[in-house]
């Protein structure tokens, strides 16, 4: 029933969860997830509120760490490494998969300190190779041409929609591999969304995209995979086409279909 | 429809009533101290305000230099805020970000029940307990030394500092934490790189509480300074702060002479200072804290 999308080819997995279990102290969130997620692709995970899908995501980089009295069973391999293991290095694996949030949350300093931040805290210094890296960024981040004569302002006096770009590029500063999406659009107006959607579909040539989202038009129009959760369960995944034209499972359509959540 | 204007109208006046009250007490202890202290300008003169000695009551000619008393409180101050600055702040970074549950919920309430230990009973511990230790440990002659005030004065402004930077701190919002570990920031890079330079404007405004609290303190340093009115800048000599001056002479001067009228002097330029660092507050806090 569950279709863990093993069509794809192995060497093209870069992230592969195994019977993973989730708790928040005592309540389980997560129950026995599988899947494989492919390179330069992207996943979009839906749902209803309260499915898994947030908590899931962040099992991916371990920011569910920061959370006390969480626990979790099985493995996650990112490229071949079980991120789970006890020597694992959690500042490399974070390096490693950049994440954006539902709510921008640019720091309170300049547009390219906020940048510069990452690059920063893992020793690079030198002023050229940062001014480099933080346009590198914001060129990529769509959002460079709005903000190159102000870098030194304060993030925080630009729009939503920027703010949140602003972010993306941050994440990007540290040159991952994955991008983990939460949300990134939700609070943003239907124009803001729109530079954010074609911002991904951009950046799927160079990263993975895995991005959680409530909007079902949203996960329609940019992603190459849908997973489907509810209730803790990942229900079905698969090519998003087909998800959303045919799914094998019942509760998806109604999801889909909009018939609940 | 008419008596709901009327009431709206009374409301006002006794708001406005009450504010206005506020300042204009302020502004009659303005008046009062100046009226007080201008006869001196023109008898003995205002330029004996900047003798170098304070010798109020003497039979070879009295003199009233403030500085030897403005060079102790700012002694005192600057050493006590030194001191409890790191202290204060490190502090309050532990109990907020790095203390596990239980020992929040024990370090909050004491660190607060520190706060109100009245000054006497510090000023007494440090006249029993701290000045005989001061004085063994550097071998001096004296225990009762700038250093030994500053030090009780420290211990009296770090609990205003912890609490308040504490409130600052956590009110720092998750998400930015979130942000610096998701690029993979360590625990202590968040602290010191995010969570402390997104919250300094109540950090600041902590420690000016904490200096305000400093440099109006008068019964600890009273006890344990030495109240030796001389003009130094060593923390292992004695001292006399302008508040200790006021304290301890004012009940025993005769009203309207030099020596009375000099003390009011004392009173404005510890006012003028305590509004200045509240100015410069102020503005710290208008810099970085508008955003917040």
């Amino acid at each position: 029933m569950v279709d863990t999308g093993k069509k794809t080819d192995r060497k093209d997995v870069i992230v592969e969860v195994k019977d993973l279990n989730f708790y928040y102290d005592n309540v389980q969130a997560l129950f026995d997830i599988s899947m494989d997620i492919p390179v330069r692709q992207v996943t979009a995970l839906i749902g209803p509120s309260g499915c898994g899908k947030s908590t899931f995501l962040r099992t991916l980089n371990r920011m569910n760490d920061i959370i006390h009295g969480t626990r979790v069973t099985g493995t996650v391999i990112v490229d071949g490494e079980d991120i789970y293991k006890s020597n694992m290095d959690v500042v490399s694996l974070r390096k490693k998969i950049g994440m954006v949030f539902q709510k921008s949350n640019p720091f309170p300093k300049s547009i390219f300190d906020n940048v510069a931040y990452g690059p920063r805290i893992h020793g690079i210094k030198d002023k050229m190779k940062l001014t480099e890296i933080v346009e590198r960024s914001l060129k990529r981040a769509a959002i460079w041409e709005e903000v190159k004569d102000r870098l030194d302002k304060n993030a925080l006096d630009l729009s939503g929609g920027q703010q949140q770009r602003l972010c993306i590029a941050r994440a990007l500063a540290v040159d991952p591999e994955i991008l983990l999406l939460d949300e990134p659009a939700s609070a943003l107006d239907p124009k803001s969304t729109a530079h954010i959607e074609d911002l991904i579909l951009e950046l799927k040539k160079d990263f993975t995209i895995i991005i959680v989202t409530h909007n079902m038009q949203q996960a329609g129009r940019i992603s190459d995979l849908t997973a489907f959760f509810f209730e803790g369960k990942l229900i079905e995944f698969g090519k998003t086409k087909q998800i959303f034209t045919n799914p094998v499972n019942k509760q998806t359509e109604d999801y889909i279909t909009g018939r609940f959540g | 429809m008419k008596s709901k204007a009327w009431k709206e109208k009374a409301a006002r006046l006794i708001f406005t009533g009450a504010s206005s009250t506020a300042i204009l007490i302020v502004l009659l202890i303005f008046l009062f101290l100046f009226k007080e202290a201008l006869p001196f300008i023109k008898d003995p003169g205002i330029s004996k305000l900047f003798d170098t000695s304070w010798r109020p009551v003497s039979f070879q000619g009295e003199s009233y230099g403030i500085i030897p008393l403005i060079t102790g409180s700012f002694l005192v101050t600057v050493l006590a805020t030194v001191i409890a600055v790191p202290f204060g702040v490190i502090g309050a970074v532990y109990i907020s970000e790095v203390s596990r549950k239980y020992e929040r919920e024990f370090l909050k309430p004491f660190i607060e029940l520190l706060a109100g230990i009245p000054s006497v009973v510090i000023g007494f511990f440090g006249l029993i307990v701290l000045a005989p230790f001061i004085k063994a440990v550097f071998g001096l002659q004296s225990g009762l030394t700038a250093l030994t005030g500053a030090l009780l004065l420290a211990l009296m402004a770090i609990p205003t500092i912890i609490s308040i930077s504490e409130d600052a701190i956590n009110s720092v919002p998750s998400t930015f934490k979130e942000a610096s570990y998701a690029v993979g920031a360590s625990r202590l890079q968040t602290i010191w790189k995010v969570t402390v330079p997104a919250s300094i404007s109540g950090i600041t405004a902590a420690v000016m509480l904490g200096m305000g609290r400093v440099i109006g303190e008068t019964m600890a340093v009273l006890m344990v300074t030495g109240n030796a009115a001389i003009v130094t800048l060593s923390p292992f000599e004695s001292v006399r702060t302008m508040t200790a001056t006021i304290a301890a002479e004012m009940g025993e001067v005769p009203f309207g002479s030099e020596h009375y009228r000099a003390l009011f002097w004392v009173g404005i330029v510890l006012l003028i200072i305590t509004f200045g660092l509240n100015m410069i507050a102020q503005k710290v806090f208008s810099k970085y804290g508008g955003r917040q």
